[in-house]
């Protein structure tokens, strides 16, 4: 059986949930049509002609232009939805999130952290300044409730909170880290996420590995990079997890994550290195795609890991690093003309092979209260 | 058993003024006829019979009064007909006065016929109008028809032969108080075949045509017959809407109704057996339809038929499902005879999604959203679509809200919710969720919340995804995907691979390998091929044929033409022969009925429906599943008691020509760049075509390649496999020069004419195919070109943006004349910076005379309309909107021009801004017409020309009048040119433009509008 884990009953069963949010809760702006991939934007202005004679000629001139828009350095500007059958809540609910779970940094992390490359050590102080201003960010600028978990200092590499668990709408996987050291993380996060009434699905498989960090929701579907972290087996659960969702698997050979060199930058846009590898997975995922993605290409592949949230009252926003980091990268995103920027710091927990998604869980329960 | 049944009566004027002669009709047989007096009293009314190809009314005294027309040409009847007339004159002639002197009699009568007009549409009318007809749909059981019959029906046979000695009037006198005393009986003696009075039609108007075989059977009445089975059933087949509408002419004129009434009387005594067999269709609300099909119908009868009774006219996404066995479902084929595609299997079948619309809403009915919920909601049942929990749970509260309504506190209890299934595994927990979701709903109307469910369940990944079982070439388990994107490849639950359509170039076949050539990805050279093992031939080519389907259906903007058939071609011919999904969505534009009332059926019957029918029941056993319940009847119904004996032959044996051929796996040849090259020259070549006529000559010159081809394959059959193997790799080269140079040609002779006012390719599409081939080819590319839906080459922008480039290329380059410019690009020059539409609306008069030549040419014309690939045919008798929405082929396609590879080299392609060049033909057509005008070649007696203009458009008018074979035609051809950038709205200008075409003309049709649209959009600079 593929999925090991439970469903546990979840207490805010009663309460009503956006019915918009299920399945595939994003936006059907930017010129696609509702019909899903097969009609986007890659159909460009052709398919104008199949829709209904009343649909005026503009708009599919429109999803032409965002078609060809695919460039690097484009924004992707929000448009209204088209499809009216839908979805009240659906509509820019990708990247929607009430909640952040975040966790503090151990002090072991400088030592014992596990780090693909040997390099520069922690500084701990830093990495802690740098952290709070990142758990600053969320809680004051984006009015996210941050749940803070306490570091374990057993745990060095706890504050990577993103690999132990992939949250989607009211569903909840707790992950089997790949590393056998950081299995333990997930018991705390489990903890929290059950005060929040998620329904959770736990990775019980023996054989079952996957990190968060290699796991890319769009919004339409998952992309689980297949790492040293992450197996085969990991994925099937993630998929039986998601039953809505294709999961497609990318495979991920020179970095520790898929995320390592990608992640969304908006609704329909991924942000990507420019390296061969990152390119690679990208021309693999957009094969795998029924849908077509706009794509950020940015020069350095850790800038590439943004992080893209919608806050009702902010609009798109978008978490990068910092110029002084990637100045080259920063000047990419800095042509997102409707996002909110708000570039950070991350010197401290590069160098551990942290990005800036690692260190967060965002969970959606606005609609609830 | 009447409940369903819709009768019609239709009214004939008669031979004595007063007495008006109606004929009650059910959707299965001929009910009675009855004589009505002045005051639209009946005085009497008979039973009819119908009896090999005529309609025969059995009056008690014997004589015989020929149903259709009772006019006074009697006198020109042949002999046998005098000779029974010469029985009982008198009685004949008396029979209606009779009738209205007998009280009690005349009573029963009119029950009778009161009877007839509750049950028959709009009765009244009806009878003031003797033309007008009706649509029947119903679905009578079949069971116990012959003890309904009356005796009188049951020994008819006896009687048609015995009669001519003077027997028959005292025992008439008996029958005739059978007759009344069972005019209720008779009355439910509907399950007749309808197929009966088809037939009859068909034959009347067969006759009509003075074909010889008519004759044939008219002497062959005289000995009681025997061999006239085999004659009729040659010619059946014929679409029953057409019948209908050669009915209504005939009514028309009278010549032709003298004529009739010859061929009437002559086959009164030959009865005929009429083959029929029972169907059974489970529907999607898990009700079941069963009606009687002609043996030898093709699919699309019964799938027209199916489709009638639900309603339905957005029909082309779905299909027809018969199981091998309960795992191996296989559409049926609707170009194809049924009992050629289920060989031993019982008629039993499953109507289903076949295409699932990947944006619902787009969809213009409601009661197709309806269905294809319906549908969505077994799959969810079943969990072919799988869901999670929260998705299982608003589905089902979208399902609840669509057939419950507003959740009401009073009315719906705690547990009202567990009757009905949401989920394979459904929980108390997911019930709770349902219901309060439900709740949330409130003031959805069964409409909107199906269009909820539909927008929701649309977004699901495996929504409309076909998945069949195959190992990948290493022997790993996968599942490979269809749908309308391209083929999904699955390991497990996760998708590994994907192949969009226009990635593939080629589809294929062989043995139980299925093969896949995929166009080289951005810095390769070389397409490859991707083989899948199946687990066995049938499989592979059902996969195949699926892909084949998906393909056309949403990729194409019309079917592409089965391959043509070369000497010694092997392999499958099968395409898709139905309207595109874009073809659909332009039918069904021009649906304008009030939307249909229709009831939705709870969800609780759906989850007794699921998978399929019941397997195992050998034909036989279906017969007398069915006659335990019913008596006599069967599954092969025989009119002729005589026959009988003959229908008990078993027709099983259906030719199992699927000769076990197994050799050990051949590699699959790859033909290598060669071939790709071909393509790309083919694509280039059909990049301005829009669709090559073919005449009718290469027509036949078609069909007798397709019946050699099959011999020769049989042939090769027999000798082996690797014979066959060797002629189909020698054949694939020599057939693709041929096709190169057919292809040439065509194009050059579009360019002669206005690609507008082509008519779309009416080429053979003769399903001569044999199930079994070892092989089959498809490549999506052939004329992938053409399509609206352009390619998306996700990976490929880049080169997107290329030929955009070169397109802009092109035309500028043609008016300055400084390059060899191929001729399809001229007509994107033609307007290079305006947004154009050209309409051309062709509208088109016939007289009556023309119909009645159409009549007579039908047999060659019914050809054409099949070969057409239209599958829905005009049907002229039914309300005017109706003829609208079955307005048949849409064909539209887009052009866009791609260069070669020389010419790309060539061209810088950095500096240039992107314009984009939209070409799109949209032709509305009738192919009935289509057939003439491609066929026939008339006098031209008049033609004028008028144009005028206004400020965005410009109007050409063309008339032209034709004399064809003594037949005049007027044509009137507009082309309106609307002109602006993109603030116009085009579609509506051009709603407009055929609006008006409409009303200047009322007198006549519009039967073609081709639109083509070119746009021009530069770019925005790059950064």
């Amino acid at each position: 059986m593929a999925r090991s884990g439970r469903r546990r009953q979840p207490m805010g069963a009663r309460r009503r949930r956006p019915h918009g949010n299920v399945p595939g809760g994003e936006p059907m702006g930017r010129g696609r049509a509702a019909g899903g991939a097969f009609c986007s934007a890659s159909a460009g202005g052709g398919r104008a002609s199949l829709a209904p004679l009343r649909r005026p000629r503009r708009a599919s001139l429109a999803s032409l232009s965002a078609a060809l828009a695919a460039r690097p350095s484009r924004p992707s500007p929000p448009s209204p939805p088209r499809s009216m059958a839908g979805l009240g809540g659906g509509l820019a609910a990708f990247g929607r999130c009430t909640h952040a779970v975040v966790r503090a940094l151990p002090e072991s992390l400088c030592r014992q952290a596990l780090r693909s490359v040997a390099g520069p050590e922690v500084d701990f102080a830093r990495a802690e300044r740098e952290h709070q201003l990142y758990v600053g960010v969320l809680r004051g600028k984006l009015g996210l409730q941050v749940l803070e978990l306490p570091a374990d200092e057993s745990l060095p590499d706890c504050v990577f909170v993103e690999d132990v668990a992939v949250v989607c709408e009211e569903t909840a996987l707790l992950t089997r880290p790949g590393a056998p050291s950081r299995r333990k993380e997930v018991e705390a996060m489990k903890r929290v996420l059950e005060s929040l009434n998620l329904n959770i699905v736990e990775m019980v498989d023996e054989n079952a590995t996957l990190d968060g960090g290699d796991v890319l929701f769009t919004g339409r579907e998952f992309f689980v990079g297949l790492s040293k972290r992450t197996n085969q087996r990991g994925a099937e659960i993630l998929a039986d997890t998601f039953k809505d969702y294709a999961v497609s698997t990318v495979p991920v050979h020179d970095s520790l994550h898929l995320k390592s060199f990608c992640s969304m930058a908006g609704p329909n846009l991924i942000a990507i290195g420019s390296s061969e590898a990152a390119q690679k997975a990208l021309k693999t995922m957009q094969q795998m795609s029924d849908h077509r993605y706009d794509k950020l290409t940015v020069p350095d592949d850790a800038a590439a890991n943004c992080i893209y949230l919608n806050i009702p009252s902010k609009g798109h926003v978008l978490l990068h690093r910092a110029p002084e980091e990637y100045p080259e990268s920063a000047k990419v995103f800095e042509k997102l003309k409707d996002h909110m920027l708000i570039p950070i710091a991350n010197t401290e927990l590069e160098k551990i092979d942290g990005s800036l998604t690692c260190c967060s869980v965002f969970i959606n329960k606005a609609s609830e209260l | 058993m009447l409940r369903e049944e819709k009768w019609l009566v239709s009214q004939f004027p008669s031979s004595r003024s007063t007495t008006p002669l109606l004929l009650i009709t059910s959707s299965v047989c001929i009910l009675g006829c009855a004589f009505l007096s002045s005051a639209s009293k009946v005085l009497c009314c008979y039973p009819v019979v119908i009896v090999d190809i005529t309609l025969q009314i059995k009056i008690p005294t014997e004589v015989k009064v020929s149903v259709v027309i009772m006019t006074t040409e009697v006198g020109s009847e042949t002999e046998v007909k005098k000779d029974s007339e010469q029985l009982g004159p008198d009685k004949a002639k008396d029979k209606p006065e009779e009738a209205s002197e007998t009280p009690g009699d005349q009573k029963s009568k009119e029950t009778f016929s009161g009877e007839a007009q509750d049950s028959s549409v709009p009765a009244p009318t009806n009878q003031s109008s003797p033309s007008s007809q009706k649509k029947e749909k119903s679905s009578p059981e079949s069971k116990g028809i012959s003890r309904f019959l009356p005796p009188w029906l049951k020994k008819q046979k006896s009687y048609t032969l015995a009669e001519p000695k003077d027997e028959p009037k005292k025992k008439a006198t008996g029958e005739e108080q059978v007759v009344e005393e069972s005019e209720s009986q008779a009355l439910e003696g509907v399950a007749q075949p309808r197929k009966s009075l088809e037939e009859a039609t068909e034959n009347r108007q067969n006759a009509k045509a003075g074909d010889k075989e008519k004759h044939s059977i008219s002497s062959a009445e005289i000995q009681p017959s025997k061999e006239d089975g085999k004659e009729t059933e040659v010619e059946e087949v014929a679409e029953k809407k057409e019948e209908k509408q050669e009915e209504k002419e005939k009514r028309e004129t009278k010549e032709v109704q003298t004529a009739e009434i010859k061929i009437d009387n002559v086959p009164q005594k030959s009865p005929k057996k009429i083959k029929t067999v029972q169907c059974k269709v489970m529907l999607l609300d898990g009700t079941e339809y069963s009606c009687d099909l002609e043996k030898r119908a093709r699919g699309q009868v019964l799938f027209d038929k199916v489709c009638e009774h639900l309603n339905l006219l957005e029909k082309d996404y779905f299909g027809l499902l018969f199981y091998e066995n309960s795992e191996q479902k296989n559409w049926l084929d609707s170009s194809k005879e049924i009992k050629r595609q289920i060989r031993s299997l019982p008629w039993i079948f499953t109507f289903n999604v076949k295409f699932y619309p990947p944006d619902p809403s787009q969809l213009t009915e409601d009661i197709t959203r309806y269905f294809l919920c319906l549908q969505l909601r077994q799959d969810i049942v079943s969990g072919r679509l799988p869901c999670s929990f929260v998705t299982h749970a608003l589905l089902g509260s979208y399902t609840l809200q669509a057939e419950l309504g507003d959740h009401d506190p009073a009315e719906h209890s705690s547990d009202y919710i567990s009757e009905f299934q949401f989920a394979p595994n459904q929980t108390q927990e997911m019930e709770e969720k349902v219901a309060e979701l439900h709740k949330t709903h409130r003031g959805l109307t069964p409409a909107q919340a199906d269009s909820q469910f539909l927008e929701n369940a649309k977004r699901l990944s495996m929504y409309g995804v076909d998945l069949h079982h195959a190992k990948d070439s290493e022997g790993v388990d996968i599942m490979l995907g269809v749908c309308a994107n391209g083929l999904l490849i699955y390991k497990d639950r996760l998708r590994i691979n994907r192949f969009a359509w226009p990635k593939i170039l080629k589809i294929s076949y062989k043995r139980s390998n299925f093969y896949i050539k995929v166009r080289p990805a951005e810095l390769e050279q070389f397409e490859s091929t991707i083989g899948f093992k199946l687990p066995n031939h049938r499989a592979a080519k059902r996969l195949w044929k699926v892909c084949v389907e998906h393909h056309t259906f949403f990729r194409l903007l019309s079917p592409e033409q089965p391959p043509k058939a070369k000497f010694l071609t092997l392999g499958s011919k099968f395409r898709y022969s139905g309207r595109t999904q874009a073809q659909t969505r332009q039918a069904s534009n021009l649906i304008d009925r009030p939307a249909p009332y229709f009831e939705r059926t709870s969800s609780k019957r759906v989850s007794r429906s699921l998978d399929g029918a019941p397997m195992g029941i050998s034909d036989q056993g279906l017969v007398r599943d069915f006659s335990a319940a019913g008596g006599q009847a069967a599954g092969d119904k025989i009119i002729d008691l005589e026959a009988a004996g003959q229908a008990k032959l078993k027709e099983g044996g259906r030719e199992e020509d699927e000769s076990p051929l197994k050799t050990p796996q051949l590699e699959f040849t790859q033909d290598g760049k060669v071939e790709y090259e071909e393509e790309e020259a083919q694509q280039k070549r059909h990049a301005s075509r829009a669709e090559g006529p073919c005449t009718g000559v290469s027509d036949a010159d078609k069909s007798s390649h397709e019946t050699l081809d099959i011999v020769e394959e049989k042939k090769q059959a027999e000798f082996g496999i690797e014979e066959t193997l060797v002629v189909d790799e020698t054949n694939k080269g020599k057939m693709q020069v041929a096709t190169d140079a057919g292809e040439t040609c065509k194009v050059e002779h579009v360019s002669k004419k206005d690609s507008s006012s082509l008519p779309s390719d009416s080429s053979s599409s003769s399903s001569s195919e044999s199930e079994d081939e070892e092989v089959g080819e498809y490549h999506p590319h052939h004329r992938a070109i053409e399509e609206v839906i352009r390619e998306e080459q996700e990976e490929e922008e880049d080169m997107k943006r290329k030929e955009h480039e070169e397109n802009t290329q092109h035309v500028e380059a043609i008016p300055e004349g400084s390059k060899p410019v191929p001729v399809e690009h001229t007509q994107v020059t033609a307007e290079d910076l305006v947004q154009e539409n050209t309409i051309t609306v062709a509208t088109e008069e016939k007289n009556l005379s023309e119909q009645i030549k159409q009549d007579v040419g039908e047999e060659k014309e019914e050809e054409q309309l099949k070969l057409n690939g239209d599958v829905s045919h005009v049907d002229i008798d039914v309300a005017p909107q109706l003829i609208c929405c079955s307005e048949p082929p849409v064909v539209k396609t887009e052009m866009v021009t791609i260069s070669d590879a020389t010419q790309r080299t060539e061209i810088s392609t950095k500096e240039i801004p992107i314009v984009q060049t939209e070409t799109k033909t949209i032709t509305y057509e009738s192919s009935q017409l289509d057939g003439n005008a491609v066929g026939d070649t008339g006098v031209l007696v008049s033609a004028q020309t008028i144009t005028s203009e206004s400020i965005s458009t410009t109007t050409t008018t063309h008339i032209t009048k034709m004399v064809k074979g003594g037949v005049s035609e007027t044509r009137i051809e507009k082309r309106i040119v609307i002109t602006g950038d993109a603030d116009i709205d085009h579609d509506e200008a051009l709603a407009q433009a055929i609006k008006e075409a409409k009303e200047q003309h009322p007198d006549m049709s519009v039967t073609r509008v081709v639109v083509h649209k070119e746009t021009e959009l530069a770019e925005e600079d790059e950064d």
